[in-house]
C-alpha cells in the first residue's frame, strides 16, 4: 500500500516537474528578433471597428486600395468580438497573429501594446515622423511615448461636447437655442430647473460605474477645459491634484449630491430615452440622435465660462497601430498613408462624421462643413482636444483615478482634496514604474 | 508493457511470514490491471492537464516572476521576483477588501443555497401536479445568460425599481446596488436565485436514493413530516450536501460576472469587487498578469482551506 502511494507521489512529482520545465521553456521568451520587414511588400490583413459607418468607410478604402495594387492585396475584417477591442488586440499580440493594421487602436492601450512588443515604431519608416507631424500638426505630440516615438498613427477624434435635448429644455421653461451652460453656476442652475420641473429625471447621466475609462466622459473633458488643455499626467507627474482639478470635482459632486446626475447605471441610452436632458458625447452621436432627439450642442462648462473657441475637451480619439507580427510592413505603411490621405480622411468625415486628426480640418474640408453645419462646431472643437497621456501603466493609472473619483465625488465619501492627492500619488508611482 | 511472470501462491494462503516482510511480492502491472482503462480515460486526463493543471502550474510560476504577456518575438527577461507579487497584492487595500467581499458573499450564498435547494427539492419531490413545470421554472434562471438576467435585476433593484416601490419607505437609500452595505448581499441573492435550479437538480437526484422504508419506519415511530425531514432526509442526502457545499463555494469564490455587470465593475467604491474581478482588471486590462496570478494563487489556497473545513465538518464518513 505504502509503495503504491509512494509510486503515485513520484508520478505526480514527475508530471509536475515536466510541466514546470515545459513552462520554463515556454516562458523563456525565445530568441527571435523582430523581423526587419520594413520594406517587405505583399498581401496584408487589417481590422477595423464594427460599427456600421466605419465598416462602410473601411470597405470603400480597401476596395480603392486593392483596385490599384493587385500585387499587395488588403484583406479586411471587423475586430473579432470580445469584452473590448483592446483585449482582443492584446490577445492577438500574445498569440502572434495580430493583423498588420488595426483602425481602432485606443491610445490608452498603446503603451501596453508597446511594452508587449506588439507595435512597430512608425519612426522607423523613412517618412514616418514627418508624415504624422505634417498631417496632424502640433496635436501629434500628444501621441508620442515618453521617448518621443510614435507607436500609433493619430487617426480620428470624437471631441466630446454637451449635447442637450431642446424639447426637454423647452418643457423645463429654458431657452433651447441659447441654453445657459457655459459656467458651473449656470450649468447647475439649468440642471436644477430641469429636474425640478420634472422635464427629465436627471439633468445629465454620465455612467457612474467604476470602469477605468468612464472618467473620460465626466471629469476629464471639464478638466481639459478648465486648465486650457492639460493632460492628466504631464512630464511623468499628475496634474489634477490642484485647484483646477478640485473645482471640476466639486462641480460634479454638487451634481451628484443634489440628485442632478444619476448615481445608478442606466440600462440603455439615458439621453435618447429622455431620462436625462443632457449628455457628454462626440460627433458620432449626431447620426445616432438625428431622428431620435431634437438636440443642440455646446462646449463643456468651465468655472468662468471660457469662450467656445478657446474651450478644450477630451478627444476620444481612435488611432491606427501597425503591429510587429505583420510580415509585409512596407505595404502596411503604404496602406496606412493611403487610409489617412486627404481623400480618405474626407471619406471618413463624410461617412462617419468623425473628425480626422488632421491640422486645418475645417479649411481642408470647408465644403463638407458648409454642407453639414451641425458638424462644424465639432470640426472646430477638434483643434482643441487633449488625449489620454501616453504613459506606462496607463490603464492602471486611470483605474486609480476612477476609484478615487468614484468614492469622493459620485458617492461623496471623504474629502475631495485628499482623494485627488491620494490618486495623484498612486498614479505618479505607476507612471514611474516600467 | 510486459510484466515479469511470477509464481503466485495458491488462493487463501498468505505470502507473509508471521511478523515479517513479504518474502516475494506480487508484481503489479505498471499500467494497472486494466491498461485499456487508461486509453479510455486519456481524453479526459489530457483535458484536465491542458485546461486545469497546466494553467494552474503556469499561474503559480507567473506569480513568482515579473511576467507580462508579450509578442512571440519579443526579447523579454522573466525575472524571478520571489514573493514580491504577493507582497504587492497583500499590501493593496482593494485586494484585501475583495477577499472580504467574497467572504460576505459566501456567508450569504452558500448556506442559502444549501437550505433553499434542499427544501425546494424535497417539496418538488413530493409535488404531484405541475412537477415538470415547477422543475423547469427553477432551472430556467440557471440556463439563462447572466447578461440577460442582470438587466432584469437592474430594473428590479434600481432606485425607482419594483422592489423599492413595494418596500416604499423601507427601501434603502442609496438603492441596493449602489449601497455599500447592500450591494454584496444583493449580488449573493442574485447568484443564489440564478444557481438554485442546478443545486435543486442535484438534491432531487440524491433524494431518489433515500429509501421510502426509512420514512415509513420513522412514521411508525411517530415522526411527523418535519422530524422525518431532519432525521431521514438530511442524513440521507449528506453526500449531495457535501457536493453542493463544495460547488457553491468554488463557484462563489470565482464570482465575476455579477460584480462586472450588476454593479458596474465592483461598485460602489469597491464594495462588490471580487478577487476574480480584480484579477481581470489587473491581469487583462492593466497588463499585470503576474499580480493577477498572485491573487489567483491566494484565492485557490483559500478555497482549498474552505473545502477542507467543509469536508471535515459536513463530510462525515460518507466518502
Amino acid at each position: 500500500m505504502r509503495s503504491t502511494k509512494k509510486r503515485r507521489i513520484l508520478a505526480a512529482t514527475a508530471v509536475s516537474a515536466t510541466m514546470v520545465l515545459a513552462l520554463g521553456a515556454c516562458a523563456g521568451g525565445g530568441d527571435d528578433k523582430a523581423a526587419p520587414g520594413a520594406d517587405a511588400r505583399g498581401d496584408i490583413t487589417i481590422w477595423y471597428s464594427n460599427n456600421e459607418s466605419e465598416i462602410a468607410w473601411g470597405k470603400q478604402m480597401v476596395e480603392a486600395w486593392n483596385a490599384d495594387h493587385p500585387g499587395e492585396k488588403v484583406k479586411a475584417q471587423e475586430i473579432p468580438a470580445g469584452k473590448s477591442s483592446e483585449e482582443v488586440i492584446g490577445a492577438a499580440i500574445t498569440a502572434g497573429n495580430a493583423p498588420c493594421l488595426v483602425f481602432n487602436t485606443a491610445p490608452v492601450a498603446v503603451p501596453q501594446f508597446e511594452k508587449q512588443g506588439g507595435l512597430v515604431d512608425l519612426g522607423t519608416f523613412e517618412d514616418g515622423v514627418s508624415y504624422i507631424e505634417e498631417r496632424s500638426g502640433d496635436t501629434a505630440e500628444q501621441y508620442q511615448n515618453a521617448d518621443g516615438k510614435y507607436f500609433q498613427m493619430p487617426w480620428k477624434s470624437n471631441p466630446v461636447m454637451i449635447f442637450y435635448n431642446k424639447d426637454l429644455f423647452t418643457k423645463a421653461g429654458l431657452d433651447p437655442e441659447n441654453p445657459a451652460l457655459a459656467t458651473y453656476d449656470e450649468f447647475l442652475a439649468t440642471a436644477r430647473t430641469i429636474v425640478k420641473s420634472g422635464a427629465a429625471e436627471n439633468a445629465i447621466h454620465p455612467a457612474p460605474t467604476s470602469e477605468f475609462f468612464q472618467s473620460w466622459f465626466d471629469f476629464y473633458p471639464l478638466y481639459a477645459a478648465e486648465t486650457g488643455g492639460k493632460l492628466l499626467v504631464e512630464d511623468g507627474k499628475s496634474t489634477f491634484a490642484t485647484e483646477d482639478g478640485q473645482k471640476v470635482a466639486e462641480f460634479w459632486k454638487t451634481m451628484y449630491d443634489e440628485g442632478l446626475a444619476g448615481k445608478e447605471q442606466y440600462q440603455g441610452d439615458s439621453f435618447a430615452d429622455g431620462q436625462a436632458a443632457m449628455s457628454i458625447v462626440g460627433p458620432w452621436a449626431v447620426s445616432v440622435y438625428k431622428d431620435a432627439v431634437n438636440w443642440g450642442a455646446v462646449p463643456v462648462p468651465t468655472s468662468t465660462g471660457t469662450p467656445a473657441d478657446e474651450t478644450y475637451t477630451f478627444s476620444d480619439a481612435k488611432n491606427v497601430g501597425l503591429f510587429s507580427a505583420c510580415e509585409n510592413k512596407g505595404t502596411a505603411w503604404d496602406v496606412l498613408k493611403f487610409a489617412t490621405s486627404e481623400a480618405q480622411d474626407g471619406a471618413l468625415l463624410e461617412l462617419t462624421g468623425q473628425m480626422p486628426l488632421r491640422k486645418d480640418l475645417t479649411t481642408t474640408y470647408a465644403d463638407y462643413f458648409a454642407a453639414n453645419p451641425t458638424y462644424e462646431q465639432f470640426g472646430d472643437q477638434a483643434s482643441r482636444t487633449v488625449e489620454v497621456p501616453s504613459v506606462s501603466n496607463s490603464v492602471a493609472s486611470w483605474q486609480a483615478f476612477r476609484d478615487a473619483y468614484s468614492k469622493a465625488v459620485i458617492f461623496g465619501e471623504g474629502e475631495i482634496s485628499s482623494a485627488l492627492e491620494g490618486a495623484a500619488e498612486k498614479i505618479d508611482s505607476l507612471v514611474a514604474k516600467d | 508493457m510486459s510484466t515479469v511472470a511470477t509464481s503466485t501462491p495458491p488462493a487463501g494462503r498468505s505470502t507473509l511470514p508471521a511478523g515479517g516482510a513479504p518474502a516475494r511480492r506480487r508484481r503489479r502491472p505498471l499500467l494497472g490491471k486494466n491498461p485499456i482503462g487508461i486509453l479510455f480515460s486519456a481524453p479526459y486526463l489530457i483535458f484536465v492537464l491542458a485546461v486545469f493543471a497546466y494553467p494552474l502550474v503556469f499561474a503559480v510560476w507567473m506569480s513568482f516572476h515579473d511576467y507580462f504577456f508579450a509578442a512571440p518575438g519579443a526579447q523579454i527577461e522573466r525575472q524571478f521576483v520571489g514573493l514580491e507579487n504577493f507582497q504587492e497584492v497583500l499590501a493593496d487595500p482593494a485586494v484585501i477588501r475583495s477577499f472580504g467581499n467574497v467572504g460576505i458573499f459566501l456567508l450569504i450564498n452558500v448556506p442559502l443555497t444549501v437550505v433553499l435547494s434542499l427544501v425546494l427539492a424535497t417539496a418538488l419531490n413530493k409535488v404531484v401536479r405541475f412537477r415538470t413545470f415547477l422543475r423547469v421554472s427553477y432551472f430556467v434562471p440557471y440556463v439563462t445568460a447572466s447578461v440577460a438576467v442582470v438587466g432584469v435585476w437592474l430594473f428590479l433593484f434600481s432606485g425607482s425599481g419594483l422592489i423599492n416601490q413595494l418596500l416604499g419607505p423601507l427601501a434603502p437609500s442609496p438603492s441596493w446596488l449602489i449601497n455599500s452595505t447592500w450591494a454584496m448581499p444583493t449580488i449573493a441573492l442574485f447568484v443564489t436565485w440564478k444557481q438554485l435550479g442546478f443545486f435543486i437538480l442535484l438534491y432531487l437526484a440524491a433524494l431518489q436514493n433515500v429509501s421510502e422504508e426509512l420514512y415509513e419506519a420513522a412514521a411508525t415511530d411517530g415522526a411527523g413530516k418535519v422530524r422525518s425531514f431532519f432525521s431521514v432526509t438530511i442524513p440521507g442526502v449528506r453526500p449531495a450536501t457535501v457536493l453542493v457545499l463544495l460547488l457553491a463555494t468554488v463557484t462563489g469564490a470565482n464570482l465575476f460576472t455579477e460584480p462586472y455587470l450588476l454593479t458596474g465593475g465592483g461598485g460602489p467604491n469597491g464594495a462588490s469587487a471580487s478577487p476574480v474581478l480584480l484579477m481581470y482588471q489587473r491581469g487583462i486590462e492593466q497588463g499585470s498578469p503576474d499580480v493577477a496570478a498572485a491573487i489567483g494563487v491566494i484565492l485557490v489556497i483559500g478555497v482549498l482551506i474552505l473545502a477542507f473545513i467543509q469536508r471535515k465538518l459536513a463530510g462525515g464518513d460518507e466518502s
